[in-house]
């Protein structure tokens, strides 16, 4: 028999539809690989096998009932702890909200459910979705199931914020999980562990009921093992929303449909302020063999520029703190969450013991320098500027687009680095994300795919961006790369 | 710019953490390192250029000045660290 835990989306969607095997068995095996893993990856904050059975059991029951089953049916999934799940502990990983069980869910989990999937648990991930590495959840680290091939037993970064979902989906934890994305936090994760993921157009998948960090960038998308289980989870999870004001009034296209690695006629753009002085040897060469890999596909290659690249990264690193701080005003002892009231405290007193005992250091830093930015005499000499800077970066992308289809870049400056490598200087894991924040401060669509194994063993991804609700374009090149890098690597199972 | 130790400490104030003098003088550095790096944007030519003030150009909706929801204080309660006779519970604010 197959073991069901190797499957994807679509292959366990398809057999349980075909009575190959029950939904329910799917989502046993799967609660067996999460029980087995989490001493070793801590890839969950709460495991939610009963759940997992429960969906299994309604969709089994629909089939022998002969009742239409939904796009993700008989889908176990994990969902990233940033997702509202009603009566089940949702805490984007900080002490702030331990304990907090909403009384609502999610959009994106609800239309999950809806069509078919289940929870097998909420996923770990950097306290309010901030960091690279997944190394500043209260819940402690993610470690990746990836080793370095030198002999040596490391501890592995899984990527950040989605490292529980990253880490989950290689080590066969899960088919697919949910992620989102901010500055790269779906696609870096997912190229440091050999696996597919997507960050739509912003206002493609509701953010209500999504934990915020920086509103006009945050954008949730699914993580898989390839191209096309993450074209039908996007399709599962997009869709117009009432309840999110930038949510996007568009019809969700049937990108599962519409795959196609036939690249005749398209234009690639490979943008030549990405390929930066001291890049890492084994990810230009990578990024060369997509670019022949793209050829090979029917695409023409054409040089690109973007000018305003180099100034993404600092530009978010004013614009996506500002905004936090704002959002995360929300955190204040009294409505929710945790409250920290020293004896004989008064309101103020009692909002600052609170914050400083919900939030993580990095969490901190964050909402300082956002305050700072935003703060009277700054404003403008900040904030203002990192919007206008905004606008020319979008302006690149627009221009580039006018020459070419979508673009392809690699995800990120170097492959997996070592839990603990950059935790001391807080810049240098900033600048991991440098491929990954031009794309988000342009809402763009842009997926990652992996592409290799870099000299140490570790995955290397590739990123494909497109142009505003161009998906398809995005997940047609990723399939293009998807079938000629023959990505078969997995991490061998030492947990 | 950078900041010193006083003007973490107004911040901090202004964003409601508290912060014990040790964790003021281990965020100043940081912080100055993350300002002298993002002083760079001071480069671009920015004239006639607007701010970005929607990254997808969309409108915003308006809908029927009606109730929709409500009736759910114990829902809204649910998770307060101090509900009392169905409202937030709060330290005393007058004296």
């Amino acid at each position: 028999m197959t073991q069901l835990t190797e499957l994807g989306v679509a292959a366990i969607r398809d057999g349980v539809a075909k009575g190959e095997f029950k939904a329910v068995e799917v989502a046993e095996a799967f609660n067996a690989n999460v029980a087995a893993a989490q001493k070793a990856l801590n890839a969950f904050i709460v495991a939610t096998p009963e759940k997992a059975v429960e969906a299994a059991q309604a969709v089994d029951a629909d089939r022998a009932a002969g009742n239409a089953l939904g796009k993700m049916a008989g889908v176990p999934i994990g969902m990233k702890d940033l997702f509202a799940t009603n009566g089940v502990q949702t805490t984007a990983a900080s002490h702030m909200l331990e304990g907090f069980k909403p009384e609502y869910e999610s959009t994106v989990s609800q239309k999950l459910w809806d069509a078919g999937a289940g929870m097998l648990g909420k996923l770990n991930l950097d306290q309010f979705a901030m960091g690279s590495s997944n190394e500043t959840s209260y819940f402690g680290n993610v470690i990746s199931p990836w080793k370095r091939n030198d002999g040596g037993n490391a501890a592995i970064a899984p990527g950040g914020s989605s490292g529980g979902s990253s880490a989950a989906v290689s080590a066969r934890l899960c088919p697919a999980a949910t992620g989102t994305d901010t500055g790269g936090s779906i696609r870096q994760p997912a190229a440091f562990t050999g696996i597919s993921g997507i960050k739509p157009t912003y206002g493609r998948c509701s953010r209500w009921g999504v934990v915020a960090f920086a509103s006009s960038l945050d954008q949730a998308g699914p993580m898989a093992r390839d191209v096309r289980d993450c074209a039908i989870m996007l399709e599962a999870m997009a869709g117009f929303d009432p309840k999110d004001s930038t949510s996007l009034d568009m019809p969700v296209p049937e990108w599962d449909a519409g795959l196609s690695a036939d690249l005749r006629g398209k234009k690639v753009g490979v943008p030549r302020e990405y390929r930066m002085d001291g890049m890492d040897d084994d990810v230009a060469r990578s990024w060369d063999e997509g670019i022949a890999w793209l050829k090979d596909a029917g695409a023409e290659i054409v040089d690109i520029n973007l000018p305003h690249t180099k100034y993404a990264l600092p530009a978010y690193y004013i614009i996506a703190p500002a905004e936090a701080s704002s959002n995360l005003a929300r955190y204040d002892g009294v409505r929710y969450g945790l409250r920290d009231l020293p004896e004989g405290a008064g309101l103020q007193d009692m909002y600052a013991a609170t914050r400083a005992a919900g939030f993580g250091a990095e969490v901190k830093r964050r909402i300082l320098m956002g305050t700072y930015v935003l703060s009277a005499g700054f404003y403008d000499a900040y904030y203002t500027q990192a919007q206008k800077v905004r606008t020319l970066i979008a302006r690149d992308f627009k221009a580039a687009f006018d020459q070419v289809d979508v673009i392809l870049a690699p995800t990120a400056p170097t492959a997996a680095f070592g839990l603990g490598e950059k935790t001391a200087d807080p810049l240098s894991m900033y600048l991991n994300d440098v491929f990954a924040v031009p794309a988000s401060l342009a809402g763009l669509p842009a997926m990652s795919v992996p592409a290799g194994l870099n000299r140490e063993g570790l995955p290397l991804g590739l990123q494909i961006i497109g142009k505003a609700f161009d998906e398809q374009g995005v997940l047609n090149a990723g399939l293009a790369i998807e079938q000629r890098a023959g990505f078969t690597a997995k991490p061998e199972k030492w947990w | 710019m950078s900041v010193d130790t006083a003007t973490v400490a107004r911040i901090a104030a202004l964003a409601r953490i508290k912060v014990t003098e040790p964790e003021l003088e281990e965020m100043v550095p940081e912080l100055n390192g993350i300002l002298a790096w993002i002083e760079q944007l001071g480069e671009v030519d920015v004239t006639g250029v607007e701010p970005m003030t929607a990254v997808i150009e969309n409108h915003l909706r308006l809908r029927d000045d009606v109730v929709t929801d409500g009736g759910i204080r114990d829902a809204v309660l649910a998770n307060a660290p101090a509900a009392e006779h169905g409202f937030f519970g709060v330290p005393k604010v007058i004296e």
